[in-house]
């Protein structure tokens, strides 16, 4: 198909009314927004769970006040059980990784900058991508009902492994209504996502402008293109297992249920099933999900960096090849999470060969861009802070990814805290690094006020020594054999090592405060915060070619030709020192 | 800014309805097939090709799950297919067939029922005929299906009975739904049929055509499987 070919024209009017503008909107700004909206909300519950499981770990008979008022069976005495921290655990994971990390940098930003950053006036399907919003909402709805309805939410964790979240009832509180308000509410996800994905992939193909060649796409967007690929075939694994789940958990179906078990006292009459079965099926969904997590990070950092060191990026095509060869790989490392399941050696090598291949492109990417990096004259504003800072803890997470790929460490390692560091940092940190990035970058262009830089530069110090002050200290406790998903240290091992939780505990707690900055400059520059131009930051791609923030057709009814891809930084032009996209001016070759 | 005009290019394949008979020019008096309008088309092309990629996915995460757990354990339970099985695959084989030729005939006159019309009051019937066939032998397949179940139930062979049998039911409601959706997609095909105007492919109508035509082939992928491993042989 002729690659610059016209975008299709489709004139569907401004929408009227409170209604249709910002509630049931098909515009995919607005659909963008309500998405990064949900990712903050579900972003402060999930961070309130972590305090009261950080609170709980350091002082296990610590009184919490209000607590017996938001669960009177798990916190009786304001204490929390240990039940109810598995609870905690659970809600925050889940909250974290599905409404947050997979919603905030790909649904959110992708759904309000891909279209625009391809020139189109809008989504596809514009009413399908309304629809993923309002089923991702109702799947959030469903999940936080867990809390308030039943016996309490589900404490499986996020893996929710059979048989305990298989069984039902009978195994104590939160596996009731809780887990199975769990696996719909992941079901639900899923469909919301594949609805996203669908939207995203079409667009990207069908949709960019004339001149828009797919090698001229900015790296934002191809980040988006290979995450919501990789969605596509990963969330339609994880439907049919929850449900699954759901029918061996009041259907009385065995298909993770084996025989023989005996759960408070009770012998179940499942039989044949395989718990293991559960574990493919969820991590063949679960590793590509955490590059879903990441890769729009690697998009919005590779797109922001060369902004703020005004210098083209490194190899810009290598990272677009490396970004395609993880999401490719991502699908063949899934065994890594089960090295310890009792899996034949042999299979675990072949999971640890690909996985350690998978660091390579990632390795390659980091090197780029600290390429870029090198000689740059660096416009340290907060966006650009984030980016180096994401540099800084994704090295770190990852550093720590190498010696858990390797089946003979990971035998001690798995399920201890040095698996929490690492995924926390490469996740928690890196992929909130990330949306931070994405955030000041963006802001000006999403609502046309400018973010506070002080109180950006505050947030970002006091953030990234923070994270460091939680999670490197993780890295020893694990060493030292701390298991994790326990809910107090009370044996002779590990009760000394509760002074380092107290630590981590307070680092934080203080974190968390940091992060009021940054809601409070959010707010505060939505309503106060000075005008901003077209192009703040004198960047090149699309969306900085219109006004901020765009109008509703996103150009103004304009058919933009694009005349170069996004890497015009640090070239003698009239405008300065950069090109942008849809400027004809002919770049001088340097 | 500059900005051009999409002047679709002739002759291109990628359209919905025109099949046959050659680029522009009369044949047999009637009016050559409806010129394309590739970039109006082209979205939902690809989108449909994405759903289905899911779906697939879908099954095939299914099929896994089924394998493994036939492996897992001794307790299996081979059992006899109900017989209304084959039956429902012939109406669902010839669903797909009455629906090829409603849109054979629709890409000969997409401007059905309306002033543009090239061709005669029967042709644009006849499109809505073999659609609504279509439709009914969808809905008589899910039908039979639902027989299916109960010849099961009546064997007391329910869905925890055995894992062939939780499987069984599995596959054949989680088809079953999608074709319910397939049925409301020829529904909407047939909505915009008589709302839109021009002589324009009918994207809805392609799209439904090629889902629907999936959904046939993934019901003969999952009966093979349930025979070579549910089936008592």
């Amino acid at each position: 198909m002729d690659s610059s070919s016209q975008a299709v024209v489709r004139h569907h009017a401004p929408p009227q009314g409170f209604i249709r503008k910002y509630l049931f909107s098909v515009d995919h700004k607005v659909i963008g927004k309500q998405y990064y909206g949900l990712a903050l909300l579900a972003a402060c519950i999930g961070m309130v769970l972590s305090w009261l499981m950080r609170i709980h770990l350091g002082w296990a008979t610590a009184h919490i006040p209000l607590l017996e008022k938001l669960s009177p069976a798990g916190a009786p005495g304001n204490v929390v059980t240990p039940e109810y921290y598995l609870s905690l655990m659970t809600m925050h994971a889940t909250l974290m990784v599905f409404f947050v990390l997979t919603t905030a940098p790909f649904a959110g930003f992708g759904n309000y900058f891909l279209p625009i950053q391809v020139g189109a006036e809008d989504m596809a399907f514009p009413r399908i991508n309304m629809m993923s919003f309002w089923v991702t909402f109702a799947a959030f709805v469903v999940l936080i009902l867990s809390f308030f309805i039943g016996d309490g939410p589900a404490l499986a964790g996020w893996t929710s492994y059979a048989p305990l979240s298989s069984v039902g009832a009978v195994a104590g509180p939160g596996q009731g209504t809780g887990q199975t308000l769990w696996a719909l509410s992941i079901a639900i996800f899923c469909v919301g996502q594949l609805l996203g994905s669908l939207n995203f992939i079409t667009t990207t193909l069908d949709l960019r402008t004339r001149g828009m060649s797919l090698a001229r796409m900015p790296l934002s967007t191809w980040a988006w293109f290979v995450t919501s690929v990789i969605g596509l075939l990963a969330f339609a694994v994880l439907l049919p297992a929850c449900g699954l789940l759901v029918l061996d958990r009041v259907a009385g179906t065995s298909f993770f249920n084996p025989a023989g078990l005996v759960v408070n006292d009770q012998a179940l009459p499942h039989s044949g099933g395989s718990p293991l079965l559960w574990q493919h099926l969820f991590w063949f969904f679960g590793h590509p999900e955490v590059y879903i997590a990441i890769l729009p990070g690697f998009g919005i950092i590779s797109t922001i960096l060369p902004v703020f060191a005004r210098k083209r990026l490194l190899g810009s095509r290598a990272v677009i090849g490396c970004m395609v060869a993880i999401g490719f790989l991502s699908y063949m490392v899934w065994g890594h999470h089960m090295f310890v399941s009792g899996m034949n050696p042999f299979s675990a090598l072949l999971f640890s060969v690909p996985t350690l291949i998978i660091t390579i492109p990632a390795t390659i990417v980091v090197l780029l861009w600290l390429g870029t990096l090198y000689g740059a004259r660096m416009r340290l504003s907060t966006p650009a802070l984030f980016c180096v800072g994401f540099i800084s803890v994704f090295i770190t997470g990852g550093l720590s990814g190498f010696f858990l790929a390797q089946p003979s460490l990971d035998t001690y390692l798995h399920a201890t805290y040095f698996v929490v560091a690492h995924f926390h940092f490469v996740m928690a940190v890196a992929a909130m690094f990330g949306i931070f990035a994405g955030t000041y970058f963006w802001f000006p262009k999403m609502f046309g006020r400018m973010m506070n830089e002080t109180l950006g530069k505050w947030h970002f110090w006091l953030t990234f020594v923070g994270v460091y002050a939680i999670f490197m200290p993780m890295h020893y406790l694990g060493l030292a054999g701390n298991v994790r998903r326990y809910a107090a240290f009370t044996d002779n091992y590990l009760a000394p090592l509760i002074p380092v939780h107290k630590f981590i505990t307070i680092a934080a707690l203080f974190t968390g405060a940091a992060q009021l900055l940054f809601l409070c400059n959010v707010i505060w520059s939505r309503f106060r915060g000075p005008k901003a131009t077209d192009n703040p930051w004198e960047a090149t791609t699309l969306e900085w070619s219109t006004s901020s923030p765009p109008p509703f057709d996103n150009f103004g009814g304009r058919h933009l030709v694009v005349h170069h891809g996004p890497e015009e930084y640090g070239v003698e032009s009239s405008s300065g020192d950069y090109v942008m996209q849809v400027s004809p001016e002919k770049v001088a070759a340097s | 800014m500059a900005s051009t005009t999409s002047a679709p290019p002739p002759g291109t394949e990628s359209d919905w309805g025109a099949t046959g008979g050659g680029g522009g020019g009369l044949q047999h008096g009637r009016p050559a097939p409806v010129s394309t309008f590739p970039a109006a088309v082209r979205p939902s092309q690809t989108g449909i090709g994405v759903a289905l990629a899911a779906i697939s996915m879908m099954f095939a995460a299914l099929t896994s799950a089924m394998v493994v757990r036939q492996g897992a354990a001794r307790d299996w339970g081979h059992f006899e297919l109900p017989g209304i099985l084959y039956f429902n695959t012939l109406i669902l084989l010839l669903s797909s067939f009455s629906l090829e030729l409603a849109r054979r005939r629709f890409a000969q006159d997409p401007g059905l029922g309306r002033e543009e019309s090239h061709g005669n009051a029967g042709q644009s019937a006849q499109v809505l005929y073999w659609l609504y066939a279509t439709m009914g032998l969808g809905l008589l397949f899910v039908f039979g299906q639902l027989v299916a179940w109960r010849e099961l139930a009546a064997q007391g062979l329910f869905l925890a009975t055995t894992p062939s049998t939780s499987f069984f039911y599995v596959l054949t409601a989680v088809h079953g739904l999608h074709l319910l959706g397939g049925i409301t997609g020829l529904a909407y095909a047939l909505h915009r049929m008589s709302r839109s105007t021009g002589s324009r492919p009918n994207t809805a109508l392609g799209v439904a055509v090629v889902y629907w035509h999936f959904m046939d082939g993934l019901w003969v992928y999952l009966l093979l499987l349930m025979i070579t491993r549910m089936n008592v042989t």
